[in-house]
């Protein structure tokens, strides 16, 4: 089901939590398609199922109902192997509070991923790319939140990943240092071309996507294009 | 003050962490249960020996004399402290059962005719006893005949003083001084080739001469009375009747058996539950140390609504407490079974008419005493920990562990580890503390195991050693007194026979300075072919022509070095006294034996050549026509089959031993297990973020079991050797510590041993680490994306 220049492809897409006798509808029959090289900030308040969303473009999850694709797999279809195998050789993740392995450097933290990629690129080129070329051999302990938010984005952009997904990276960031971030993710973008999801709350940062989704109960309330983006270093908040 | 809520809290902890729970609680009773287990069968036998040895007036004192007359009975009376005498006949005998091919062996033991035994009373348990005027009447001991399906009514033939005799049975009884019926020269009781026999006192007195006179005289004490000044005061009295000493009950083999069975279950009290308590400790302190990592936030809230440390304090000993009280609970269980057990094992293997299993009360608590105390002990750094915390910092999440490149640098073998592996090595690095304690855990539980299975290999040794290599006879023919050396040819002329080696066997003491010991020195030739004095290290030793070869238990027990002189007081015949140098020490792990040249002995002895035994090399296949023959040999009193005492000895091994062998891989399984699960459990707890990360950014659960698991393995892969060292240190110490003067387990650990050990000990920690594996399948991957530890 692949078509020319989509990535990433959801139709219908459903899920329902369980917890007891409550139903939580997280995602409700949305539909979403993301274009090659596109860079689309996802909106919405908390619950709105944009991480739901994420987690299952990301092959974290599954959906209960709907189907989604990358490229002309079915992820939707995909066992847990299947799923294991898509994001070791697909995707980036970016986490809010970055998830680096504390006992190793930041050039170990991007290896460790480096080593199960297909075609890689070299560790110190992704740290250089985020601007970390000179803290190769520093633990997380020893480097401040946002020098671990960009080795966590150079981790992710590592293996050349056709898709990176970000949940709101900036999160637990003040925002210089999260412009800082986000000047990375830019790079990364403009230089590989890679498909990227950024989700936040912060409506400033839908500045710098080219789509905007806005989310609300499950499903895309607003969709909106940029003109012009703006540039990560012109963002405040 | 603690609320309804904490309380909660706790039950919920405690169900929580069940797991872990159960796993340190499995350790904990472990312990207990050894514990509980030996105390309460050190209880048991001691309270059933006291009772029985009571109720059937087991006298403190016996003597054994060639002849003597009965008045002598009322001088042995008149001694200060002496309440009761009782005067008998005892003599070994050579016995014929039906369809049993082997003689067997009888000790024939009169009874009193017409009036009720003073002493070493028995206890009927069919039948009656013999009635006066009727020869040939007799009791069997209990096990005896029910190893020959022998009962009142039944006949069995006996070789009394040369003649057979035919004997019926009219009683089954158990006696207090047999409740350990040894033969012999054997190492183990065998109730098919030797048996008690109970007649009538005058029927023995006539059969062998003795009309009027006694040879063995057994003495009760007033209570409070020292039995070695008795001692001292028979032996005088005897001296001129051919005395070979009288001794007290605490030598009387019966007694000494049971006694020193008790001692080493004493032993057992002490050595192996003080490993698993302090495995539990250590557990508990790991486990309670994560416990409160995980709710530092929460003991801050608390502290913030004005609980005080000690509440907390008190919160956090409970929950080790609770973790104590499940291992003490299931301790006792299985304490009270293992004893129970254990009890009846010793009841079947020592021959008590009742068993007394009621323990009191105090096994149990001591053992729930010292265990809640290990794990409260256990429990103190932690709950310090927490109590001292102050609440604001308790709040804030944990300073992140520092990692230091330290020795896992830019080494070329570093350079070389892929991530992971310097993930779980950094972490090891990181955490000494812990993985020590994993290590040992590991260790201690392939420790036990090599102590548990050395007793088999010792066994096998032992066997090999001192029946296979060191005997090369296949029957010992034992004589009721010292004959003319010619009995040896004509032995040799009987069916089957290949070869004979003489032996003579007399009773003496030995003293060297103010010590003494009562040992016969056994005379044999100069270059034994067939019962061969053996070393442990498994050389022949040739005898010197004059001086003494002795045991290096004898040596030590005498205290006497090779060159030193022993003084020798022979017990029989013409008793002379002599001096004999030591000439040469060796190691045996039986008794405590004294060498000498069979010659050299004779000399001594001023007699020409005499002897009280034969060794016969026998063809196997003319075996039936020889016990036929020796059966009707007038002066024979006593025939040993080698490969029969071999069986014997392997039989109440497998019985015993094993069965315990079988527990303790067990106990080690569950402590190899206890501390696997934990320390994989909290490696879980604290890494799950990290481990989900990893799932997350594209590694396989296989990738991630390693990252967990590799490093239980790698801890566990130290501990196996170490284990295997400290199980050889262990068995050293309690080898040392089951040491008796009658035998020594030797230290032998078979390389398969080892193996088995560790196989055991690394099949028990995979097992526990399986477990932790599925729950890695679990990890929730999704909650790390949103959520800060």
């Amino acid at each position: 089901m692949a078509s020319p220049g989509i990535t990433l492809r959801a139709r219908g897409l459903g899920k329902v939590y369980r917890t007891g006798d409550v139903e939580v509808h997280a995602l409700r029959g949305l539909d979403l398609e993301l274009a090659s090289g596109e860079l689309v900030v996802l909106l919405g308040p908390s619950g709105s199922g944009k991480s739901t969303l994420l987690n299952i473009l990301g092959g974290l999850d599954t959906p209960t109902s709907g189907e989604a694709w990358f490229l002309d797999h079915e992820l939707s279809r995909l066992d847990d192997a299947g799923l294991t195998r898509y994001r070791r050789d697909h995707v980036g993740f970016v986490f809010q509070f970055y998830n680096l392995i504390p006992s190793l450097t930041a050039l170990e933290n991007v290896s460790l991923v480096t080593e199960i990629a297909r075609d890689p690129m070299p560790p110190r080129e992704a740290l250089e790319l985020v601007g970390l070329g000179g803290r190769l051999d520093h633990f997380p302990a020893q480097l401040s939140g946002g020098e671990q938010q960009r080795v966590a984005i150079a981790r992710a952009i590592a293996k050349r990943p056709d898709l990176l997904l970000c949940d709101e990276p900036t999160g637990a960031l003040d925002s210089q240092t999260g412009v800082l971030v986000l000047e990375a993710v830019e790079r990364i973008h403009e230089e590989l071309g890679t498909t990227t999801v950024l989700i936040t709350h912060n409506a400033v940062i839908a500045d710098m996507a080219d789509r905007v989704l806005v989310m609300g109960d499950g499903a895309i309330h607003d969709e909106r294009r940029n003109a012009a983006r703006r540039r990560a270093r012109e963002l405040t908040w | 003050m603690v609320t309804g809520a904490l309380h909660r809290k706790l039950y919920r902890d405690l169900w929580r962490l069940r797991g872990q729970v159960l796993a340190i609680a499995l350790v904990m009773a472990s312990g207990v249960g050894v514990l509980v287990m030996a105390l309460t069968t050190v209880e048991s036998l001691e309270e059933t020996a006291v009772a029985y040895y009571e109720r059937n007036r087991f006298a403190d004192v016996f003597a054994q004399v060639e002849r003597a007359p009965e008045h002598l009975a009322a001088r042995l009376r008149q001694i200060p402290g002496v309440q009761a005498v009782e005067t008998r006949v005892v003599r070994t005998a050579v016995l014929d059962v039906e369809g049993f091919e082997e003689p067997v062996i009888g000790q024939l033991v009169s009874l009193p005719e017409g009036e009720a035994l003073r002493l070493n009373r028995l206890t009927l348990r069919q039948g009656r006893l013999p009635r006066a005027a009727a020869p040939d009447e007799v009791v069997l001991l209990e096990p005896f005949a029910k190893a020959h399906g022998l009962d009142p009514g039944d006949r069995l033939r006996a070789v009394v003083n040369g003649r057979w005799r035919e004997l019926t049975v009219v009683g089954i009884a158990l006696s207090p001084e047999f409740v350990y019926a040894i033969g012999p020269g054997s190492l183990m009781p065998d109730n098919r080739r030797y048996g008690i026999v109970w007649l009538g006192h005058e029927a023995l007195q006539a059969a062998y001469d003795l009309d009027g006179a006694f040879n063995h005289a057994s003495l009760s004490l007033l209570r409070g009375t020292d039995p070695a000044a008795v001692v001292d005061r028979v032996d005088r009295l005897l001296e001129g009747y051919g005395g070979t000493g009288a001794y007290a009950r605490a030598d009387q083999l019966s007694n000494w058996f049971l006694m020193s069975e008790i001692d080493q279950q004493r032993t057992l009290s002490t050595i192996l539950p003080t490993i698993f308590l302090a495995v539990a400790a250590f557990l508990t302190h790991m486990v309670l140390g994560r416990l409160i990592a995980v709710e530092r936030s929460e003991i801050g809230l608390l502290k913030a609504f004005g609980y005080r440390n000690r509440d907390i304090a008190l919160h956090y000993v409970r929950f080790a407490l609770g973790i104590g009280l499940v291992g003490v609970l299931l301790g006792w269980f299985l304490g009270y079974w293992l004893g129970l057990y254990n009890t009846r094992v010793y009841a079947e293997f020592y021959h008590f008419p009742f068993l007394l299993f009621r323990p009191g009360p105090q096994a149990f608590l001591a053992a729930g005493a010292i265990s809640l105390g290990a794990a409260l002990l256990g429990a103190l750094g932690a709950v310090r920990e927490a109590a001292a915390l102050p609440p604001a910092e308790a709040m804030r999440p944990p300073a992140p562990p520092m990692f230091r490149r330290g020795t896992l640098g830019r080494s070329g073998i570093a350079n070389r580890l892929d991530q992971p592996t310097r993930i779980l090595l950094r972490q090891v690095i990181r955490w000494p503390g812990r993985s020590f304690i994993t290590t040992a855990g590991i260790a201690m539980a392939v420790a036990v195991l090599v102590v548990a299975m050395q007793w088999l290999d010792a066994i096998e040794h032992m066997i090999d050693v001192y029946f296979l290599q060191a005997q090369q006879q296949d029957v010992s023919v034992g004589l009721a007194e010292a004959r003319s050396g010619e009995i040896e040819r004509d032995l040799a002329r009987l069916p089957g026979v290949i070869a004979t080696e003489p032996m003579r066997s007399v009773p003496a003491k030995l003293r060297h300075g103010w010590r003494e010991e009562r040992e016969a020195l056994q005379g044999l030739p100069a270059r034994q072919q067939l019962y061969r004095v053996y070393d442990a290290e498994g050389r022949a030793l040739e005898l010197p022509p004059d001086g003494l070869v002795i045991s290096t238990m004898l040596a030590k027990l005498l205290d006497v070095r090779v060159g030193d002189a022993i003084t020798v007081e022979v017990l029989e015949g013409r008793r002379p006294v002599f001096d004999v140098p030591v000439v040469a020490t060796f190691e045996t792990y039986i008794g405590s034996p004294a060498y000498i040249d069979i010659h050299a002995l004779n000399r001594l002895m001023h007699e020409g050549s005499s002897v009280t035994g034969v060794h016969l090399r026998v063809d196997a296949l003319e075996r039936a026509a020889l016990f036929r023959e020796l059966k009707s040999l007038p002066r024979v009193s006593s025939v040993t089959v080698k490969q029969a005492a071999v069986q014997t000895f392997r039989d109440t091994m497998a019985e015993t031993i094993t069965i315990f062998v079988s527990f303790f891989i067990v106990f080690a399984c569950a402590l190899a297990f206890g501390v696997t699960y934990n320390a994989a459990r909290i490696a879980l707890s604290e890494r799950g973020r990290e481990l989900a990360t990893l799932r997350v950014l594209g590694f396989t659960r296989a990738e991630i079991s390693y990252i967990l698991l590799g490093e239980v393995a790698l801890l566990a892969f130290l501990a196996l050797p170490l284990g295997c060292l400290a199980g050889y240190a262990l068995s050293t110490l309690i080898v040392g510590a089951f040491e008796t003067e009658l035998y020594r387990v030797p230290l032998v650990v078979r390389a398969s041993t080892y193996g088995w050990a560790m196989l055991i000990g690394g099949l028990a920690t995979a097992v526990s680490a399986f477990l932790v594996r599925r729950r890695v399948d679990r990890l929730d991957l999704i909650a790390v994306l949103k959520t800060r530890e």
